[in-house]
C-alpha cells in the first residue's frame, strides 16, 4: 500500500479517560470501576477473556450504554454527560465488532455519514480514500456487497471520516486474510503517527505485539494491570494468566 | 354497453383509490420502515386530515379553489406536527419499543377519533372539489359500418379525478428524491439500517424518528384531504385506509416503498374493478385473503428483505 500524503499530527489533543466507570446490560452490571487512560498518539490495546466486558466498555464510552458509575472524559469534555450522538461530534470515531455497516447505502453513503457527524467535507473523504484506495473504485457499490475485507475497510475508513480524536476499533482484525489485517494495522499505525489516541481491542495477541504501545488486561469487568507491550512480549506468562493462551 | 367501457371504468375507479392509497400506505411504511412502530393510529391521522380540510376550507370561504388550496397545506401540517408530538410524548416514553408502541397507538386510535367525534359530530362533511368537470370518455366499436368512435352513457370521469392520481405521482416521485437524493433521506436510511450505530455516527435518531412520525402522518393526511372532495370528511372514516395500508404494506413488503406503491396499485385496482363488478366486501375478502397467502408463502412480502 502507497503511504499516504503528510497530515499535520493533532497533537495538543485530547486525552481520553475512563474514571472508575461501570456500565451494564438493564440489572447486569458488567463493568466494575474500570479506570483507563489513553493519550494522543499512543495504541492502547485492551485484552481480555470472552465475557470480561471489552466490548462493554467500548458501547459504554460511545454512550450507546448509560453508565451506572463513573465518568469518561475528552480532554474538558464529559462525554458521559452527553447525549450518544454527541460523543462522535466530541471526536470519537468507533469501529464496532462486526462492522455493522449501514447495508442498505452505498459506499460513498457510509462515508458521507461519517463526514457529517465530524462536519467534515471531500477533502477529508479524499483524505481517507488515499489510506483505502480500494475503496475508491468501489464508491457506488452497496456496501452489503463488498467483501469481508472490504468491509472492514469501510467501517474503519467511514470512522476516520469524523477525523477523530480518538479512535474504538473493536476487533478490527477478525475473520481477514493475512493482507487485510497488514493493511488495516497499518492505517492504524498512521493515525498514532498523526497524534490519534487509539483504543484497541484485539483477541489475536500477534496483532496486538506488532503495534500496541500499552496494553491493559481486563478481567470480569474489572482492571487488571496495564503494561508496555515490550514487557508482554518478554513475558508471555501474562497473556496465559489473563487470557488462557 | 360491452364489459371493455365498464372494465375501463372500473379502472379509472381504481386508480384512484390506488393513488390515494398508495400514498397512505408509503406514510405508513415509512413509520415502520424507519422506527419498527406498527402505527395503528395511521388511519386516524388520515381521518383527522379529512376532517381538518373540512374545517379550513369552510374557515377560508370564497371559490372553493382557495378552501381547498389552503387545506391542501395546512391539514398535512398539523396533522404532521400533532403527531411529532404524540411521538415526542408517548413514543419516546416507550423507547420505541414495539410490543407497547402497538398498544399505544390503539389508545392514541381512540383518543384522536373521540375528541373528533367531541369536536367535529357524527355527521359527513364534503369539501367541494376545486374543479370538478366530467369528461366523458370515447370507446371503438366494431359496428355494421366497420370500427366506430362511440360515447358511451356512464362512461367517464372528472377532471379533479384524474388531478388526484397526477398529484399523487408527483407526491410520491418528491417522497422518492427525499429518501434517495437529500441529506434528511440519507439519514433517515442510515437509521433504518441500524439505530444504534446510527447514534454512534452523530445522527440524533429521537429527532429523525420524530420527523418520520410526522412525516408519515402528513402524508396518510395529504392523501385525505386529495379524497375528501369525493368521499366526504367523517370521524369514523379512517378504519378502511387503515386495514388497506396494512395489506398493501404486508403485500408490498415492510419497510420497502417501492414494494408498497406497487402493492397499493395492485389492491387499489383490484378493489375498484371488483367493488364495480361484484361488491366492495368481495374486494376487501380478496384483498385479506391475498395478505394470508403472502404471509405463508412469502412473509417478507413481494419486495421485502427476509429478515437475517
Amino acid at each position: 500500500m502507497p503511504m499516504p500524503p503528510f497530515r499535520p499530527p493533532i497533537w495538543g489533543a485530547a486525552m481520553l479517560r475512563l474514571d472508575r466507570i461501570g456500565a451494564g446490560y438493564g440489572r447486569a452490571q458488567v463493568l466494575h470501576e474500570v479506570s483507563l487512560e489513553v493519550a494522543p498518539g499512543e495504541i492502547l490495546c485492551l485484552l481480555g477473556r470472552n465475557g470480561a466486558g471489552k466490548t462493554t466498555l467500548m458501547r459504554a464510552i460511545m454512550g450507546l450504554l448509560p453508565l451506572m458509575a463513573g465518568a469518561v472524559r475528552l480532554g474538558d469534555v464529559t462525554l458521559s454527560d452527553l447525549p450518544p450522538h454527541d460523543v462522535p461530534r466530541a471526536g470519537v470515531g468507533y469501529v464496532p465488532q462486526g462492522r455493522r455497516l449501514f447495508s442498505g447505502l452505498s459506499v460513498a453513503q457510509n462515508l458521507d455519514i461519517g463526514l457529517m457527524a465530524g462536519g467534515q467535507g471531500m477533502a477529508m473523504r479524499e483524505d481517507v480514500l488515499d489510506l483505502f484506495p480500494r475503496l475508491r473504485d468501489r464508491l457506488g457499490q452497496a456496501a452489503q456487497t463488498l467483501s469481508g475485507g472490504e468491509q472492514q475497510m469501510l467501517a474503519t475508513a467511514r470512522a476516520l471520516c469524523l477525523n477523530p480524536q480518538v479512535l474504538l476499533l473493536d476487533e478490527p482484525t477478525e475473520g481477514l486474510q493475512p493482507s487485510m489485517i497488514a493493511a488495516i494495522r497499518e492505517v492504524i499505525t498512521t493515525m498514532r503517527a498523526r497524534g490519534v489516541a487509539v483504543l484497541l481491542v484485539e483477541q489475536r495477541l500477534d496483532a496486538v505485539l506488532s503495534v500496541a504501545d500499552r496494553v491493559a488486561f481486563l478481567e470480569d469487568g474489572k482492571n487488571g494491570p496495564v503494561i508496555p507491550a515490550a514487557t508482554l512480549r518478554e513475558v508471555r506468562s501474562i497473556a496465559a494468566r489473563y487470557l488462557g493462551v | 354497453m360491452d364489459l371493455g367501457p365498464y372494465l375501463v371504468l372500473a379502472t379509472l375507479e381504481g386508480a384512484v383509490t390506488a393513488a390515494v392509497l398508495a400514498l397512505t400506505a408509503v406514510g405508513l411504511s415509512l413509520v415502520f420502515g424507519v422506527m419498527r412502530v406498527v402505527n395503528i393510529a395511521h388511519g386516524e391521522f388520515f381521518m383527522l386530515g379529512a376532517v381538518l380540510a373540512w374545517w379550513v376550507a369552510t374557515s377560508v370561504g370564497g371559490h372553493p379553489a382557495l378552501g381547498f388550496g389552503a387545506a391542501l397545506i395546512a391539514a398535512p401540517l398539523i396533522v404532521g406536527a400533532l403527531a411529532m408530538a404524540a411521538d415526542m410524548t408517548i413514543l419516546k416514553r416507550l423507547d420505541y419499543d414495539p410490543e407497547r408502541t402497538i398498544v399505544a397507538t390503539i389508545g392514541l386510535l381512540y383518543i384522536i377519533q373521540q375528541l373528533t367525534l367531541m369536536g367535529y359530530g357524527p355527521e359527513a362533511r364534503p369539501v367541494e372539489a376545486p374543479f370538478n368537470t366530467r369528461l366523458a370518455i370515447p370507446w371503438v366499436e366494431h359496428g355494421p359500418e366497420g370500427w366506430q368512435m362511440i360515447w358511451p352513457w356512464g362512461l367517464g370521469t372528472t377532471t379533479y379525478k384524474l388531478a388526484v392520481i397526477g398529484a399523487a405521482v408527483l407526491i410520491l416521485c418528491a417522497v422518492w428524491a427525499v429518501m434517495a437524493r437529500s441529506r434528511l433521506g440519507l439519514v433517515m436510511r442510515a437509521t433504518q439500517a441500524d439505530r444504534e450505530m446510527a447514534m454512534a455516527f452523530g445522527i440524533p435518531v429521537e429527532r429523525v424518528y420524530a420527523i418520520t412520525f410526522g412525516l408519515g402522518a402528513g402524508l396518510a393526511a395529504l392523501a385525505a384531504v386529495l379524497i375528501v372532495p369525493i368521499q366526504q370528511a367523517h370521524y369514523l372514516m379512517g378504519a378502511d385506509p387503515l386495514l388497506l395500508s396494512f395489506i398493501v404494506v404486508i403485500i408490498g413488503g415492510l419497510g420497502s416503498l417501492p414494494g408498497t406503491v406497487l402493492a397499493a396499485v395492485l389492491i387499489g385496482l383490484s378493489d375498484g374493478i371488483i367493488s364495480v363488478f361484484f361488491s366492495p366486501t368481495l374486494a376487501k375478502i380478496i384483498a385479506t385473503l391475498l395478505v394470508a397467502l403472502v404471509l405463508v408463502f412469502r412473509p417478507q412480502g413481494l419486495f421485502g428483505k427476509r429478515a437475517t
